[in-house]
């Protein structure tokens, strides 16, 4: 079951991050990376995080990629040339991707009964909910780091409306 | 019963892609979301790694990310309207002032 | 039965059960759209529709026949495959939300929930979740049909509707607070005591929080007052100015069934779901499995009803906002109320612990 999951979503995920690099035009682009965002929620709930499964659609899925689809529409982008520069980075970018990749792999398979197996659902009873856990944690031991990025998201909220204003 | 090697492999490949897209797209707009892309690669591996040590607070990692990824994106596509009013195109290549 | 495994009766269940549901909401959508031409027409001082069956009643039927057997037009300056995946989004989006929510009370048949498809632990979240992807098809179909209209109607939609978003999860939060649990069916449980005095609305305090997600919801489903997307006088007809035939069906049907699932979590938080306002009053009446579940799921017909005509009476009675008036709504009063609304009850649950 959970391995289906994850070949079905894994694979949605990938094919979704390729067709981001090979579309070229942004709208195109932004959904595809919504495409990888909500495969990634699957994979989230199906390792028992089921409160990031739910802000990773919220927030980045539903929140912030549609200000990326906002932002093309309302400048009318269209489609990017290819230009010198990008050849340069075809020559360097994708083998340099393609050896992290290798390296990372080789690292992670290589050490694969050291970091074990996953459960389907999470580790968690089921009298526990994932949801009071992280809550619980995150307003007791961890109460300053979050009142930090309430500050961070007003101060990026003043920002954004400074920078976005006609008269600059 | 799936190895969790398997899902770090997976936020490889993603991290991957998402830097072959930062270094080949000429658009600022896709530039940004290859960016995105790169931290959600990392997200997962902080979730798969949480799901690893029986412990939540790699999830609130991923929490804290998410809020600052937002933050990114407010002002960053901000930077970007502002930029297009004063160029007129979203083409890295053609932002060149400092250059010359 | 008894040569099913357990997994086999959960799966014939579930796909029984989504068939229903699925059947049941898209008939209520039809019939949702001729109780609000037939009550607007009254409203109005004229009949509504009042030609095909008894009192109108076939009406939808030949509405849907009309708009299944028009051309489908495709304007040549579309972008295609978007042009054609916005309205799928649109229905898909709102059709899927309805399944985490439980229509009656707990009956459990075979260790199968008769009465809702899916209890997650999440339920809340993922309505909240559905419904903001829902903002995609808007976004893509005024974008893809290459109209300036179009584009401004899916921008104006687009930006009200992540704009009252924020007001319509934060009113949420005071009854989450209450309940101590995001699962629909617990919320639901924890205001069915007492019959109508726990309800969330009067016995939990919550009237500032049930406005602000009235308000916020029509917003939501870009219904009047809030329609500026599709206003007539300035914008033709919004986002699907290009559509025709099918597509424009389901944008219309995506509106009705939004409009059917805002009305359900509205009587799931606020007015005890499924629950008799009486409590337990008249328990013994309708004792047995068949007749409990039965009454309850006329509560909650009942229910979802009520906040049908009153959608449609604010339709019949409010005229349309001015953009900026919109948006400084829903900033500027909306939001700050539902904050004060969230201290206020965490105040008042911390004290009464």
């Amino acid at each position: 079951m959970q391995i289906a999951l994850f070949i079905i979503f894994g694979l949605l995920a990938v094919a979704g991050a390729l067709n981001l690099l090979f579309q070229r035009h942004p709208i195109n682009s932004a959904l595809s990376l919504v495409v990888v965002m909500m495969s990634l929620a699957v994979l989230y709930w199906s390792l028992g995080a089921e409160f990031l499964a739910a802000a990773q659609v919220i927030v980045y899925a539903g929140a912030i990629m549609v200000l990326f689809i906002f932002v093309v529409m309302l400048l009318n982008a269209g489609e990017e040339d290819r230009t010198h520069g990008s050849k340069i980075a075809y020559i360097a970018g994708i083998p340099g991707a393609a050896a992290i990749v290798c390296l990372l792999s080789y690292v992670f398979l290589s050490n694969r009964q050291q970091l074990g197996t996953t459960q389907l659902g999470g580790y968690l009873s089921s009298s526990v909910s994932n949801i009071s856990e992280i809550s619980h944690t995150l307003f007791t031991s961890l109460l300053l780091p979050f009142e930090v990025t309430s500050i961070l998201i007003l101060v990026a909220i003043l920002g954004a409306v400074v920078l976005a204003r006609k008269e600059l | 019963m799936v190895p969790i090697a398997y899902y770090l492999v997976l936020a490889a490949i993603l991290f991957a892609i998402g830097i072959a897209a930062f270094l080949i797209k000429r658009n600022v707009i896709t530039i940004f979301m290859s960016i995105e892309l790169m931290l959600n690669a990392v997200n997962l591996t902080f979730v798969a790694f949480s799901h690893m040590w029986h412990q939540v607070s790699g999830q609130i990692f991923v929490f804290f990310v998410m809020v600052v990824a937002a933050a990114e994106a407010a002002v960053g596509l901000a930077i970007i309207i502002a930029l297009f009013r004063v160029r007129q195109t979203l083409d890295v290549d053609h932002i060149n002032l400092m250059k010359d | 039965m008894t040569h099913l495994t357990n997994f086999e009766i959960f799966l014939l269940f579930t796909i029984v059960k989504i068939a229903v549901v699925l059947v049941i909401t898209l008939t209520a959508v039809a019939y949702t759209v001729l109780l609000e031409r037939k009550v607007l027409g009254r409203l109005q001082n004229r009949w509504g529709p009042s030609r095909v069956g008894p009192f109108g009643l076939l009406q939808p039927l030949v509405d849907g026949l009309k708009l299944f057997l028009k051309e489908d037009m495709m304007p040549l300056a579309v972008e295609r495959p978007l042009f054609i995946l916005a309205p799928i989004i649109a229905l898909g989006c709102a059709l899927v939300s309805i399944a985490v929510v439980p229509f009656g009370a707990v009956t459990m048949v075979h260790g199968v929930d008769l009465f809702q498809i899916a209890n997650l632990n999440i339920g809340l979240l993922v309505i909240l979740g559905v419904t903001s992807i829902g903002v995609y098809g808007i976004a893509l179909s005024g974008w893809s049909s290459n109209n300036k209209y179009s584009l401004f109607g899916s921008l104006r939609a687009t930006a009200q509707m992540i704009s009252y978003e924020l007001a319509l999860g934060l009113s949420l939060v005071g009854v989450v607070l209450r309940a101590g649990s995001l699962s629909l069916r617990d919320i639901v449980a924890s205001q069915s005591a007492h019959g109508a005095i726990s309800w969330n609305i009067f016995g939990g305090f919550q009237f500032v929080a049930f406005f602000i997600y009235l308000m916020a919801a029509y917003a939501e489903t870009n219904r009047s007052p809030f329609d500026l997307s599709e206003a007539e006088s300035e914008l033709v007809a919004g986002y699907h100015t290009e559509y025709s035939s099918m597509k424009f069906a389901m944008f219309f049907m995506a509106e009705y069934a939004n409009m059917i699932t805002v009305a359900c979590v509205a009587t799931l938080l606020f007015f005890g779901g499924a629950s008799s306002p009486f409590g337990h009053l008249f328990d013994s009446i309708g004792s047995g499995l068949i007749l409990s579940g039965l009454f309850s799921i006329a509560w909650f017909v009942a229910k979802v009803f009520t906040f049908l005509l009153l959608y449609i009476w604010v339709r019949g009675t409010l005229p349309r906002f001015r953009y900026d008036q919109l948006m400084g709504f829903g900033w500027k009063f909306l939001l700050p109320v539902a904050m004060v609304n969230i201290l206020a009850t965490a105040l008042a649950l911390s004290y009464h612990r």
